[in-house]
């Protein structure tokens, strides 16, 4: 017998969005219908404790179609790709792709983001590399606590590096940074295109 | 036909250029004895690392791609940094597989696509010493130092680069060549957290805590990483009170040989080293 509580965790496929799935496979270049949940991906994941929604359980919604639910889980963020799930899983799916694209899609549809600040850490990492080519760390930890006003937190970690000389002053920089903006210009375009 | 890898080009990395100038020094002196040398990519830039493929492909495909464009076709590209690796590999398999790719590479970058260009990590150059009996004769080296090898998540990889070659237990066999003791532990390839260290430092701190705290339970004097970016997560994320000291893969490489104090290396850790080196009698 079933509940009524049950009865609101039912999926009516009907409702859902038939082409998020298509469109995830068409963007990252994986089938994930090649996934049987076995759960291997998740069992290794090292940081999917942390995380709201498991790696097949995030496969597992886009398979259904459950397109918010995929878009606005902190698990997209979470995941660093470090592909310990990729060689694990017996399909050989690759995970860390079908993340990525979420993630892009989640900033392009802008929902609401479950982890900002790694989305701020990333922008300011890309930021950083538009401006010299490569990065600066010292400028991104800055940048990344100013977006987070929260200039305490690792202080002390932060002046252990700089007495180590392990954060330059200045950044290490890119001589054509002429090909950098050609970079960032063309991906400009590439966005338009979709 | 045996690749020649006397002389490689070099792709340092942002990490190597920056925090972690001691693994950068270390890998070019033991080269150098080696009789190897490593010419800097000329002008290269970052290789896109976590950040760009995480909100960015169009920017994952160029920066690597801009590097595979500036190296020089007759010898080598390696990369010091396992990540940087990944990205290099990544770029090249994929340009490999689409010729329309290839054509979009050609009009940025105004060269042709080099489909045999070789991309290797510093694993691999080291491999070749190894079949080669370099370390052999290393009988003294690194005086029993119980170490724990640590390999993050160099040895996963995506499945379209499954072929390329794996270096599971690589840094045990090397080390021991050396008169090391690498002990047998339980997180040596589980994930140091990258950017979480950043973003999310409390899942960093029970990440790293973890790791650390597998290598002291087997009784391991110090950790060694082939990654900069561990080695900096595993020297700022523990609190526990073991302060176990983290190595670079190429410190302990040239320690082997005699070389290191009076270096500045040891000096840049923000986990001293040098009293276990020198109660080891490896440093002086």
């Amino acid at each position: 017998m079933i509940t009524t509580e049950q009865l609101d965790d039912i999926v009516e496929l009907s409702k859902e969005d038939r082409d998020f799935p298509r469109e995830v496979i068409r963007r990252s270049g994986v089938n994930i219908h090649m996934c049987w949940h076995c759960k291997t991906c998740s069992g290794g994941c090292p940081f999917s404790g942390d995380m709201d929604y498991f790696p097949n359980q995030i496969i597992r919604l886009v398979q259904l179609g459950m397109k918010d639910e995929a878009l606005e889980s902190s698990t997209i963020w979470i995941c660093v790709g470090c592909h310990t799930c990729s060689i694990q899983c017996p399909q050989a799916i690759d995970i860390p792709a079908i993340m990525d694209v979420l993630r892009q899609m989640a900033m392009a549809e802008g929902v609401k983001v479950a982890q900002p600040h790694i989305l701020n850490f990333h922008k300011e990492v890309v930021n950083s590399i538009r401006r010299h080519g490569r990065t600066h760390k010292l400028e991104i930890m800055m940048r990344y606590k100013l977006s987070k006003k929260d200039w305490f937190a690792d202080m002390d970690v932060g002046l252990k590096m700089m007495q180590k000389r392990k954060l330059d002053l200045m950044p290490s920089k890119v001589r054509a940074i002429s090909d950098i903006r050609k970079m960032f210009h063309a991906e400009q375009e590439g966005a338009n295109e979709g | 036909m045996k690749d020649d890898f006397t002389e490689l080009t070099y792709f340092p990395g942002c990490s190597l250029a920056t925090t972690a100038k001691e693994n950068d020094r270390s890998l070019y002196v033991f080269c150098k004895r080696h009789g190897i040398k490593l010419k800097e990519l000329e002008d290269w830039n970052c290789c896109g690392s976590s950040s760009t493929h995480s909100i960015d492909h169009h920017l994952s495909d160029h920066l690597p791609a801009r590097n595979l464009s500036l190296a020089p076709p007759d010898r080598p590209l390696m990369a010091a940094c396992p990540n940087c690796y990944r990205q290099l590999k990544l770029s090249h398999l994929r340009l490999l597989q689409n010729p329309e790719a290839q054509e979009a590479y050609k009009q940025m970058w105004g060269r042709e696509f080099d489909p045999d260009l070789k991309i290797m990590t510093f694993f691999e150059l080291l491999s070749d010493m190894v079949d080669a009996g370099a370390f052999d004769t290393r009988k003294d080296g690194l005086k029993g130092l119980k170490v724990a090898t640590y390999y993050g998540c160099m040895l996963a990889r995506p499945p379209i680069m499954r072929n390329e070659k794996n270096f599971y237990g690589f840094m045990e066999k090397v080390l021991a060549a050396m008169n090391a003791q690498p002990v047998q532990w339980e997180q040596s390839a589980k994930c140091c957290g990258t950017f979480l260290t950043v973003t999310r430092p409390d899942i960093a701190n029970k990440t790293v805590e973890g790791i650390i705290g597998s290598a002291e339970q087997v009784k391991a004097e110090c950790i060694v990483t082939a990654c900069a970016m561990c080695h900096m997560n595993l020297e700022i994320r523990s609190k526990l009170p073991g302060k176990t000291p983290i190595f670079h893969f190429s410190e302990l490489l040239s320690l082997s040989m005699g070389i290191g104090g009076g270096m500045g290396w040891f000096r840049r850790h923000l986990i001293d080293p040098r009293p276990l080196l020198r109660s080891k009698k490896l440093i002086g």
